[in-house]
């Protein structure tokens, strides 16, 4: 490409945006809304995804021995417990250390009297790959011959993953049904260009340009106008996520409600929106102008 | 070179345009293309610019089969040739020396080769003082010959002109047909479309008439007779 093609084609899309100077500001308007809906639920949904690991890590089962069983007894059950299916770790505590972290959490241990760690079972703590899972890797467990009991929080688990779920889908949805508006509304911002100008693309055809000479001017116009919008959205995306993280974090007590931090995935983020801005700027260019290629 | 090898062509709307249409005009004729309106003289000339393509029959323009040319060879085979239509179809925002120019620019010349060139085939056709001006403030006539310009300006081999006094009084019309003529002259083939009896009769160039899509007559002044 020559130097002074590369001019004409940039020239006269700057040119196109302004004398469209309305229309061009609905369509990064448009951009930016899609964009920033897609990006919060993207990060909505990564965030869940997120607690979801945390909570897998932290959200354990205990399996309780049956209190009959010697503590050699009680250890031999643990490959017993390894080999179940979703199970990733497992851990051996004696009833002396349950108590020990019991008395530790246990702001007035003078109140409990006489009790002591008697009044304890051994137990597994026993921790899966998949919460989604939990329910039926814990009834697996209780099968076990000298578990006498287990405890699990299963609501948490199964309403954050059914949560995920939703917001995957919607988000997938979504960014689906948003790209296709975004699609729609530069495509016509372009075609009023290409309208307006159709004398003049009649001119170049009948003069021998090419195909692609006659397209660029509008590709660059939806290249300039879908980066303006990632651009734009990106940084309105940086700050409402970062306002809305630091509100949640100081509201929330719940431990597994760790946000995010947008640096962890600003690049990621950045890189999706100027792949769809572009995406949408270029394809937008090329449905708007390509009726009037065909001859 | 234009060869037309038994053309037919029908509209999608079942319009029989040209039933059976052959002739040649060689390189650095110059020919007219004459009958009533609706005989077929337009479509002859989308056909020869691969605006659309024939029904039957072989076109070949300037060693392009058009019959069988790729779509990306399109752009090139019209750079052999130049067109000028009734309407002159300037673009009204551009200056006279742009809207010259601008032909120049999109089949990639360099700046330097365009102020070199656009000057000399403005001063050709007569409008070297008013390269300033838009289309709005100028003649017909003046405007006709800015579209001259745009045609000549990329040194096609084949001039086509639809018409192109259309629009204009005889005292414009002939001040055209004369430029073509010197334009003839100087190496370039010429095919002017008129409907204009007197104007083509004032000059002694091959006449093809054509009437109801067909050849009707072919040879030099006076030997057509198209009117029924
Ligand atoms: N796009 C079209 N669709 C259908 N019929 C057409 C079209 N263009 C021209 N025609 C018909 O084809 C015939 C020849 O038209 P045309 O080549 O424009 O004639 P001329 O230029 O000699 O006046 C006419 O009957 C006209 O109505
Ligand atoms: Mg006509």
């Amino acid at each position: 490409m020559r130097g002074n093609r590369f001019v004409y084609y940039v020239r006269e899309g700057i040119n196109s945006i302004f004398n469209h100077g309305f229309m061009s500001f609905a369509s990064v308007c448009i951009i930016v809304a899609c964009l920033i809906i897609m990006g919060s639920f993207t990060l909505l949904a990564l965030n869940v995804d997120n607690m979801i690991d945390t909570m897998e890590s932290e959200n354990e089962i205990m399996a309780f021995v049956n209190s009959e069983y010697s503590r050699a007894d009680a250890q031999a059950i643990q490959p017993y417990i390894e080999s179940i299916d979703n199970v990733d770790t497992v851990r051996f505590v004696t009833r002396e250390q349950a108590w020990d972290d019991f008395l530790d959490q246990y702001n007035d241990p003078s109140r409990l009297g006489d009790f002591g760690a008697d009044i304890l079972r051994d137990r597994y703590v026993v921790y899966v790959n998949d919460i989604s899972k939990l329910a039926d890797t814990r009834d697996a467990i209780s099968q076990v011959s000298g578990i006498a009991a287990t405890s699990v929080h299963l609501d948490v688990a199964r309403g954050l993953v059914r949560f995920r779920n939703i917001v995957t889908i919607a988000s997938l949805a979504l960014v689906a049904i948003l790209f296709v508006i975004s699609l729609f509304i530069m495509s016509n911002t372009i075609k009023l260009t290409t309208f307006e100008r159709r004398d003049e693309i009649a001119i170049m055809k009948m003069v021998g340009a090419t195909s692609t000479f006659i397209r660029w001017p509008f590709v660059v116009q939806g290249l300039i106008l879908g980066l303006l919008g990632s651009l734009i959205s990106f940084v309105m995306e940086w700050g409402i996520y970062t306002l809305f993280s630091t509100k949640l974090m100081a509201t929330s007590g719940l431990s597994f409600m760790t946000v995010i931090p947008f640096a962890a995935v600003s690049i990621p983020i950045f890189l999706a929106f100027t792949v769809v801005g572009l995406g949408v700027g270029v394809i937008g260019s090329l449905l708007a102008i390509r009726n009037y290629l065909k001859v | 070179m234009v060869q037309f090898t038994d053309v037919f062509k029908s509209y999608e709307n079942g319009t029989k345009a040209l039933r059976g249409v052959s002739f040649r005009i060689d390189d650095g004729e110059f020919a007219f293309l004459v009958g009533p309106s609706g005989s077929g003289k337009t479509t002859i000339i989308k056909l020869l610019t691969g605006e659309i393509a024939p029904t039957d029959g072989k076109i070949t323009v300037n060693d392009y089969d058009l019959t069988n040319i790729k779509f990306s060879k399109m752009p090139y085979m019209r750079r052999t040739l130049g067109v000028v239509f009734q309407d002159y179809r300037l673009i009204e925002d551009k200056t006279v020396f742009e809207n010259v120019a601008f032909a120049m620019r999109v089949v990639g010349a360099s700046s330097k080769e365009i102020r070199r060139r656009v000057p000399y085939v403005l001063e050709l056709v007569g409008l070297d003082t008013r390269t300033r001006r838009r289309p709005q403030e100028l003649s017909g006539g003046e405007q006709q010959r800015v579209a001259i310009a745009r045609a000549l300006v990329n040194n096609p081999r084949l001039i086509i002109a639809d018409e192109p006094t259309g629009n204009l009084d005889p005292a414009r019309s002939l001040e055209i047909m004369m430029l073509l003529q010197k334009i003839n002259e100087l190496g370039t083939t010429v095919l002017v479309v008129t409907h204009e009896k007197e104007l083509v009769e004032s000059f002694s160039k091959r006449v093809i008439a054509i009437d109801g899509g067909k050849i009707i007559s072919d040879g030099m002044g006076g030997y057509y007779n198209y009117e029924r």
